[in-house]
């Protein structure tokens, strides 16, 4: 499966893709602005994210939430998301309404300060923290997001902090903050745009030279340290969270090869041998045969500096204690470990990521998106198209040689949840019935 | 420098749902078959007409277990045989119950269909439910019950449908059925299941994507065409409300970091004759990031990080929820600018351009939805399940589009019902209790005190 992908610069040095999907009359536009969470400075955590909700606040030409209301009239979807590595913005509008989504992401690219207030920074501020009480505070094990990066990755390093950041830090950001990030990330030699779907390529290129043309260079971004990290730990982190669960569950994270890398495919290959689906390794033996275990699954980060982090997640049945359930995570890793996996568990995990490839760019946001990553993490959006192949080429030796030298117990980074003493489990099925009355 | 001018759009290309055909076999199974040739990419997707409506009172989640089960083994292959199998193909086979059906569905590359359909119909028509997998299925189905109590989104979504339905009504209890329940039900309740629901007549086979109508048909007929039987049907009670006055209640969450918030009631069957009306109503309320509830609650207020309302579309009466999330100490406060939203809505027509905006965001959204061979195969189903007719995603933009604000104001008057407003709060009920009382919509019960 190839698809047609066009690439160009414009002189500002935006970086530009282009993939022609004429099966309907719809077009996804994509940017990705190469920061996130890692960008940020200490006493700041979670401004990369907050900064992410100010660009729905308007900008020179655009008003207050006009830019969501912009696109839903034309019929379009829309949002953006942050990582640890970058930030994502999209819309999927009908055909005809390519040049609205052009110009809006280039009026707050261009001029985004004008419309920056202190109350709607405030107002934002507040949502992003009720966003956090949503997503972490307020969810059964959603303070994993936090807790296992911080034991993966040293203080110092860029990917140890929070992504969605301390009520404090939130609490500090100010418009100062939001002009210096701007202008120091938000610029067109910083972002990768992509657009797939219905459209004519001349009249695309006219559209981004004339909306995307006249915006400034940047004057560069400070580089990140060093982010190579050893593989083994001479006492590898373990950390227990007593935790308002109903049920233990344990993260066993390794640091792995990054994100693009050819070492990185076997990785990511042995993360769906592990647990991918209910053929998996892991499910079929703690789930399936020894019921020791409710769910399982793993898989990778995709980071593309330094070190990628696989990471194995098991949630045990009621009846399995904390104990038990590391205990025996613990031992069947080992077991593939000194023995390996088999050229079937292979096969049968390429065949879903292949599956997985190809029926992901049925969508056009989905392409746009990953046009949008490979160029924007790896500098060449044409490896969209070579991924099945470096799939099909993972051998057997390379799954097992990964599994030998990045799966040891000198490798294992380990966060397991427990519920609080006084919780639910303790009483037992009562309560249920207690709730359900 | 940026453009000021904003730019004017062209016309619109056409866009037509992709053509289907539907094939009826002589065991009365239904075939319909939508070629859609982008990638080599199919979806197949099974509707058996039966789910948790169609359970006995005491066996309340059977129609779950017995999808889930339909996974662990034929007459030919063990369960792990089977999922191996088809993940060797590269897919896998999702299997669940919803309240009016059971689905079995799996996306693949052409290639392997042939294969992997075989397997399919097997799981139809041969399933083993040996007892010692149903056994570890149900024992699951407890454990995810035991979570449920710790995630107060999935609670307060569970717990407002016991509040407002009816003691006796199947949905004021969850699809999957209770911890209590569960705990009653045995392998032979899952084969008895299956041979009173799933028989030809009651199921329709959708392929969608890279496959022709006469391949489609002939791939059905090749697996399924010599089964034989026909569903057995019965009547249970689903959706009687609760009561026909407001209330409050307050399940309490000791510490909890915000409070999740439903506001709502029973509302309409999906074939209610004012649908679009509906529809568009609730878009402006709140079914949109641009509705009047979320731009309140969230970008005026900063109380939420999201506010939404729905209509849940079942055959019968489902709720009708406006659900958020609020920092505990402003719970008042939101529910209070909440009915504000509502009763604004039903004291004048919203203004044309309101209008405009959720017409044209649902009519131009449209080609959008169904651009994956499994949302297309989805949108089939949906229109099996509550008998639309065939040319529904035809006329589907023109009535969207016919849609005026008289129709808007009627539906906020006749389906949003402020006299039986129903609310409910998953909380930290020392800070939220006081704060509901005091509003005084109806009376206000916790947990403990509720009625059974």
């Amino acid at each position: 499966m190839q698809i047609p992908i066009e690439t160009f610069r414009l002189d500002n040095g935006l970086l530009v893709t282009l993939s022609q999907d004429k099966t309907a009359p719809i077009v996804a536009v994509n940017l990705w602005y190469h920061v996130g969470s890692a960008n940020e400075r200490p006493g700041r955590t979670g401004f990369a994210h907050l900064f992410e909700h100010m660009l729905f606040q308007g900008s020179e030409h655009v008003g207050a939430n006009e830019h969501f209301e912009l696109v839903q009239r034309a019929g379009g979807t829309l949002n953006g998301s942050t990582w640890l590595e970058r930030t994502n913005y999209f819309e999927t509008v009908p055909s005809n309404q390519l040049a609205l989504a052009l110009w809006l992401e280039a009026d707050r690219m261009g001029a985004l300060l004008p419309a920056m207030t202190q109350k709607k920074l405030d107002t934002q501020r507040d949502v992003v923290k009720n966003e956090r009480r949503w997503s972490v505070d307020n969810q059964p094990y959603g303070t994993w997001w936090e807790k296992l990066p911080a034991l993966a990755f040293p203080e110092s390093h860029p990917f140890h902090h929070s992504l969605i950041g301390s009520m404090e830090d939130l609490s500090d950001a100010s418009l100062e903050d939001i002009a210096q990030f701007f202008a120091t990330y938000y610029t067109p030699d910083n972002a990768v745009l992509s657009i797939a779907g219905d459209f004519e390529p001349e009249e695309a290129r006219r559209l981004v030279e004339q909306y995307f043309g006249g915006i400034a260079r940047g004057n560069g971004k400070p580089a990140l340290p060093a982010m190579e990290l050893p593989l083994t730990f001479d006492e590898p982190p373990r950390s227990v969270v007593e935790d308002d669960v109903s049920l233990p569950r344990l993260y066993v994270a390794f640091r792995s090869p990054v994100f693009g890398s050819d070492e990185y495919y076997a990785a990511s290959v042995c993360a769906a041998v592990l647990g991918m689906r209910r053929g998996s390794r892991l499910y079929r033996s703690l789930v399936r045969e020894r019921q020791i275990a409710a769910d399982v699954s793993a898989f990778t980060f995709d980071l593309s500096k330094g070190t990628d982090l696989l990471i194995v997640d098991v949630t045990a049945r009621p009846e399995t204690t904390p104990e038990t359930l590391e205990l025996e995570v613990q031992r069947e890793i080992d077991t593939i470990v000194t023995e390996g996996v088999t050229h079937n568990e292979i096969q049968r995990a390429v065949a879903l990521i292949q599956t997985d490839l190809i029926t992901a760019l049925q969508s056009a946001s989905e392409r746009a998106d990953r046009l949008s990553m490979f160029a924007t993490l790896l500098g060449d959006p044409r490896l969209l198209n070579e991924q099945a192949k470096k799939y099909a080429a993972v051998t057997d030796d390379r799954v097992n040689s990964f599994i030998r030298t990045h799966l040891g117990p000198e490798h294992r980074i380990v966060l397991l949840y427990v519920p609080r003493k006084d919780d639910v489990r303790e009483v037992g099925p009562e309560l249920v019935e207690a709730v359900a009355s | 420098m940026t453009v000021a001018i904003r730019p004017v759009s062209g016309p619109s290309r056409d866009y037509r749902f992709p053509r289907f055909e539907r094939v009826i076999l002589g065991n009365g199974i239904n075939v319909i078959v939508a070629p859609v040739r982008k990638l080599p990419v199919v979806s197949v997707l099974a509707v058996i007409d039966g789910g948790a409506v169609d359970e006995a009172s005491d066996k309340r989640g059977v129609a779950e277990l017995t999808a889930q089960a339909l996974r662990e083994g034929t007459s030919n292959r063990d369960g792990l045989h089977l999922a191996m199998a088809f993940e060797e193909l590269g897919t896998s086979l999702e299997t669940g119950a919803d309240w009016d059906t059971t689905v079995a569905s799996m996306t693949l590359l052409k290639d392997h269909l042939p294969r992997a359909f075989e397997l399919f119909g097997e799981v139809l028509t041969l399933p083993k439910f040996p007892e010692g997998e149903v056994e570890r299925l149900r024992a699951e189905r407890l454990a995810e019950r035991m979570q449920i109590l710790s995630e107060p989104r999935g609670l307060a979504d569970e717990e407002f449908s016991r509040f407002i339905y009816a003691d006796g009504s199947r949905y004021r209890e969850p699809v999957v059925g209770s911890t209590a329940s569960i705990s009653g039900i045995s392998q032979s309740h899952v084969v008895d299941f299956y041979q009173r629901i799933f028989a030809p007549d009651a199921v329709t086979i959708i392929l969608t994507g890279d496959i022709g109508v006469d391949e489609g048909a002939g791939l059905v007929d090749r697996s399924l065409g010599t089964w034989e039987g026909r569903r057995e049907r019965g009547e249970i009670r689903v959706d009687e409300q609760a009561r026909r006055t407001r209330a409050s209640r307050v399940v309490p969450k000791e510490d909890a970091a915000q409070s999740e918030l439903r506001l709502g009631h029973v509302g309409v069957p999906r074939t209610n004759q004012d649908y679009f009306d509906i529809v568009v109503m609730n878009s402006v309320l709140g079914g949109l990031f641009s509705s009047r509830i979320n731009l309140n609650l969230r970008e005026a207020h900063g109380y939420t990080y999201g506010a939404s309302s729905y209509f849940d579309w079942r055959r019968g009466s489902g709720p009708f929820v406006i659900s958020t999330a609020v920092q505990s100490e402003v719970t008042g406060a939101a529910i209070t600018e909440t009915i504000s939203e509502i009763e604004r809505m039903q004291q004048e027509e919203i203004p044309e351009d309101e209008l405009t905006l959720a017409t044209s965001y649902l009519d131009g959204v449209f080609p959008i939805r169904y651009e994956t061979t499994s949302s297309i195969a989805s949108a089939l189903a949906n229109m099996v399940t509550f008998g639309l007719p065939e040319d529904y995603y035809d006329t589907y933009r023109g009535k969207i589009r016919s849609v005026t604000t008289a129709g808007v104001l009627r539906a906020a008057q006749k389906y949003v019902n402020m006299d039986e407003l129903q609310i409910l709060v998953v909380g930290d009920p020392s800070l939220v209790s006081p704060q509901v009382e005091s509003i005084g919509i109806g009376p206000l019960s916790t947990r403990e005190t509720a009625e059974p």
